[in-house]
């Protein structure tokens, strides 16, 4: 099976993130990691891949920087990478990001397509649902669990109360949620092998695709805080100023 | 039509988050709702008191709603107009507001607060955790697809009368279609999280699953609800259905208790908006307690039975 999984590098979310004054974007720095919920695509690819001898290749764009966040997928195993580093795609919204990514995976046959719910760094939350759209594929998201079996792939879906069990043909796009695997750590073997995986480097010229952003930050401001309340050390009665609270808000 | 709300029914009715959206939507003009479910006089009366004067039904049946919803909404869309659709923060909503954004060309602006259609549209939303506060401005023409956050705004009933109601077909989308065969409820013990007058919610700090049963003993004692981290949801300690935040559910209770919970932005976006927190955790640096009203730094399980011991006394 072929399988492509989105990626995404963001700054080390350890960090606190700066917008640039001008445009409102988020400052890239050289080095970026991979982002924590795609590590999980990153695990359901290869799981997919190893269960029936597939490929999985990395698809992201992003300012290619040093690498950081790429090598770190694959060094957990993924085969090859393709990014498309683009200074005209800087700012992009959601949808160029979903056209950019899905011509890139469109140029060869796929199977399955993993994404990540949403990345931490951005939060729109939809171009996986835009990128089913342009591939013409369904969208299986919000997945917390994957069987994939003769062509048909069944998912158990999050709902607000409980779950649903979706199926489908293959090909399908996967948008997976954080808990459905635990992704693997690279080995040594792993780290070293991923130095020479092939990295393919896109424009978005070379993937026929204009960016166009239909919508502009026009202002960015401070949101007041909460008040301080107090804080207090448990000295053994801490749960009598909680009970006094809770009677002052007439919970109890 | 000036403004499209999607709908969509919960037990054979508009779900809250729906008549939400038809309140702001009103506020900016002429409504019609575009209702998925299997739809009823009854949920088309609620959709019109609630400020619907039309309403487009579709019932997908048994197939994800996403791509032949989306597909459906397009055409109606193009064929009538509209300045802004208005879509809630759910699973549905999130997956017919991409397909659609494909299909018509045009953006998808999420995390509304708040939209302003005076001049142009503008959406106010707010990024790291609630600290800043955005505006954006939609360039590129109608319609302006936006999606929500939670609780934004506040249904009101207007005592519309009953809306025409217009049925529309499920169309076929060939391989982009996916079917629903088993629908699953992973109920929870005492009252709904989204509308409980008090929420306990633990995080990672608690230690394992069990650490949930004093949160339900105290939830009990309270009338409240229990709630979770997500990271106290991927270890498999409560379902999804518990998580608050981000990726979760927004709270917005008279009292909300957060035991060991450090309070990522992810975390505090889902519940800052409680009016009074309370907040243990053995760490004093901890974000929560920049949040709190009344902030403990001490051992949950310590303080939380004393607390339980307490209120069971009483």
């Amino acid at each position: 099976m072929n399988i492509a999984v989105c990626v995404k590098q963001i700054p080390d979310p350890a960090t606190p993130y700066d917008l640039d004054d001008d445009n409102h974007w988020v400052v890239r720095p050289n080095d970026q990691v991979l982002d924590d919920t795609d590590r999980v695509g990153v695990e359901v690819g290869l799981q997919l891949a190893e269960a029936t001898e597939g490929t999985v290749t990395l698809v992201s764009m992003s300012p290619s920087g040093s690498l950081q966040g790429i090598r770190q997928a694959l060094a957990m195993g993924a085969d090859k990478a393709v990014i498309i580093d683009d200074d005209t795609l800087k700012g992009s919204d959601a949808l160029t990001t979903a056209r950019i990514l899905s011509a890139a995976i469109d140029r060869e046959e796929f199977d399955v397509v993993v994404a990540g719910g949403e990345s931490t760094d951005g939060y729109t939350g939809v171009v996986p649902q835009m990128m089913s759209e342009m591939l013409d594929v369904p969208c299986l998201s919000f997945a917390r669990k994957v069987d994939v079996d003769d062509g048909i792939v069944t998912i158990e879906r999050q709902t607000a109360s409980g779950y649903e069990v979706v199926t489908s043909k293959l090909p399908a796009l996967l948008a997976v949620t954080a808990g459905i695997v635990e992704p693997r750590y690279p080995t040594f073997k792993g780290i070293m092998q991923a130095k020479s995986k092939p990295v393919e480097t896109l424009t978005a010229s070379d993937l026929g695709v204009e960016p166009d952003v239909g919508q502009r930050v026009t202002e960015v401001a401070d949101v007041a805080s909460r008040e301080a309340g107090d804080i207090v050390e448990d000295d053994g009665e801490a749960y009598l100023k909680i009970v006094e609270l809770l009677e002052q808000t007439k919970v109890i | 039509m000036a403004v499209w709300v999607f709908a969509e029914e919960l037990e054979g009715l508009p779900t809250e988050g729906s008549l939400e959206l038809l309140a702001k939507g009103r506020s900016l003009g002429e409504v019609a709702a575009f209702y998925v479910g299997a739809g009823s006089d009854d949920a088309f009366a609620a959709l019109g008191e609630h400020g619907a004067t039309t309403v487009y039904h579709l019932d997908p049946g048994d197939a994800l709603p996403s791509a032949g919803v989306a597909a459906a909404f397009a055409e109606i869309l193009r064929a009538e107009g509209g300045k802004v659709v208005l879509f809630g923060p759910g699973n549905i909503d999130r997956d017919v507001a991409g397909r659609l954004a494909a299909r018509l060309g045009k953006p998808v602006l999420a995390g509304a607060l708040d939209i302003d259609v005076s001049d142009g549209v503008t959406v106010r939303s707010e990024i790291l955790g609630g600290a800043k506060s955005v505006s954006t401005v939609v360039t590129d023409g109608s319609p302006a697809l936006i999606v929500t956050r939670p609780k934004a705004f506040e249904a009101a009933s207007v005592g519309g009368g009953t809306p025409t109601v217009v049925s529309v077909v499920m169309p076929d989308v060939g391989r982009s279609s996916a079917t629903i065969t088993e629908r699953h409820v992973e109920a929870s013990e005492g009252p709904d999280l989204e509308a409980a007058s008090v929420v306990v919610s633990g995080g990672r700090g608690l230690g394992s699953a069990e650490g949930f049963e004093m949160m339900n003993e105290l939830a009990g004692l309270l009338g409240g609800a229990v709630g979770g981290t997500r990271a106290v949801v991927d270890a498999g300690w409560v379902p999804y259905s518990y998580q608050i935040g981000q990726t979760g559910k927004t709270v917005k209770p008279q009292v909300y208790i957060a035991c060991a919970i450090s309070g990522a932005m992810q975390h505090a976006v889902g519940m800052k908006g409680a009016s009074t927190i309370i907040a243990i955790n053995k760490d004093p640096d901890a974000p929560i307690f920049a949040l709190a009203d009344l902030g403990v730094v001490g051992d949950v399980h310590k303080v939380i039975p004393q607390l339980i011991e307490a209120l069971k006394a009483r």
